[in-house]
């Protein structure tokens, strides 16, 4: 791990990674599919930083961790540019635009929320938040679930959550334990391992996990 | 105050798994769950982050975080959202590049991901409807206005291809007509 050893070049790198990611921090809108396209051309088209191979590499790291796509993969990228050092530049450069953005949008509205008008606005606004979630949860789905575990694993999981208040940190630790259980049981019995869903989309598309948002 | 903050975001941002929606219900179930903030207001926040460039889930915490203590506050919430993230990227750049091709990291996902799927699904219905369950006003106006708003939006992202920013736009025009 890069963590002591910053040399000058990397040392100068910083105010660049910082900077880089400044600048694709507003675009992040929409999330997960849109951005990384954004990220591929700034960083390996206009900065010849990383090649699109490496793209691969990235998505994996980013989709596994938790944690937004954005900054994954801004800290993944900001790492292999300048250590530790320039993970932390680029994961402030994405995250201060959203956040004095996100800041000034609400008080612009405390500002103004007395106006019947704005609140309905809102009200539109929240209806189609409601939408994207459904939207982002129909990707998940199609890419979740294809087996009778996977339903079972999802409608037992919904009901905890609806019926119970269950903190939610057992069912994130549940999952992936009954899944390697049950993974294990069947490659000890050689039965099929697969664990993803058979998917007719490109290498490409799949490249791009556009259920993180 | 602070330090309580950063400890409460940072727990939902080491499992913070699937990105942004399936977020959403951690946090609401971590602090308008636990009667930190009121339902109705977590609805507002949640609205207005989808509106804002970045991760819904970060930008839910900046805004609960400022609510709770400040700029400081907004501060050590993000911080605490974002940390985990950083620290596991960095770990997992330098030593685990090559994760997915291994069987057990791939059969924990396989166990993840449908309950990453029930959280999203469980933050449309609560983040979509909590408020009016709570405040017994589910079967009304206001709901049918949303369902219809909300249906619209489906219609528009899915088979008009609009992008989530133009379809924001119209429901603000659309709340405005029918609220």
């Amino acid at each position: 791990m890069k963590l002591a050893a910053v040399t000058s070049a990397e040392l100068r790198m910083l105010p660049q990674i910082f900077i880089a990611f400044l600048k694709i921090g507003p675009s992040t809108f929409g999330g997960g599919y849109a951005m990384m396209a954004t990220i591929e051309k700034e960083v390996v088209e206009r900065r010849g930083w990383m090649k699109t191979e490496e793209m691969g590499d990235m998505v994996s790291v980013a989709g596994s961790a938790p944690g937004g796509v954005a900054v994954n993969s801004a800290a993944f990228i900001g790492y292999r540019l300048g250590g530790v050092a320039g993970a932390i530049a680029a994961v402030s450069g994405i995250t201060l635009p959203t956040f004095a953005i996100i800041l000034l949008l609400s008080l612009t509205y405390s500002f103004f929320k007395d106006y019947v008008k704005v609140q309905a606005a809102l009200k539109g606004i929240h209806a189609a938040v409601v939408a994207l979630i459904l939207v982002a949860a129909w990707k998940m789905a199609r890419a979740s679930l294809f087996d009778t575990l996977t339903y079972m694993l999802a409608a037992a999981a919904l009901a905890v959550l609806l019926l119970t208040n269950l903190s939610s940190v057992w069912l994130i630790l549940g999952g992936p334990a009954i899944g390697m259980a049950v993974m294990g049981i069947r490659q000890s019995r050689k039965f099929d391992v697969r664990t993803e869903p058979a998917s007719e989309r490109s290498e490409k598309e799949a490249m791009l996990p556009e259920y993180y948002i | 105050m602070l330090w309580e903050l950063f400890v409460i975001f940072f727990r939902v941002g080491c499992l913070a798994f699937g990105g942004g929606y399936a977020v959403m219900s951690l946090i609401q179930r971590e602090t308008a769950g636990t009667g930190r903030i009121g339902i109705e207001r977590f609805q507002e926040i949640g609205a207005l982050s989808g509106m804002a460039p970045g991760s819904i889930a970060t930008n839910s915490a900046t805004l609960i975080g400022y609510e709770q203590a400040g700029l400081a506050g907004a501060v050590a919430a993000t911080t605490g959202m974002i940390l985990p993230s950083l620290i596991l990227v960095v770990l997992l750049a330098a030593f685990f590049i090559r994760l997915h091709d291994r069987l057990s990291v791939r059969s924990a996902f396989y166990g993840l991901r449908p309950i990453i799927t029930a959280l999203i699904v469980y933050a449309a219905i609560s983040f979509g409807f909590g408020a009016q369950t709570e405040s017994g006003q589910l079967f009304g106006w206001e709901t049918l206005g949303m369902l219809l708003i909300c249906g619209g939006c489906l219609l528009a992202i899915v088979k008009y291809k609009l992008h989530p920013f133009g379809v924001l736009l119209l429901s603000a025009v659309a709340g405005i007509v029918i609220f």
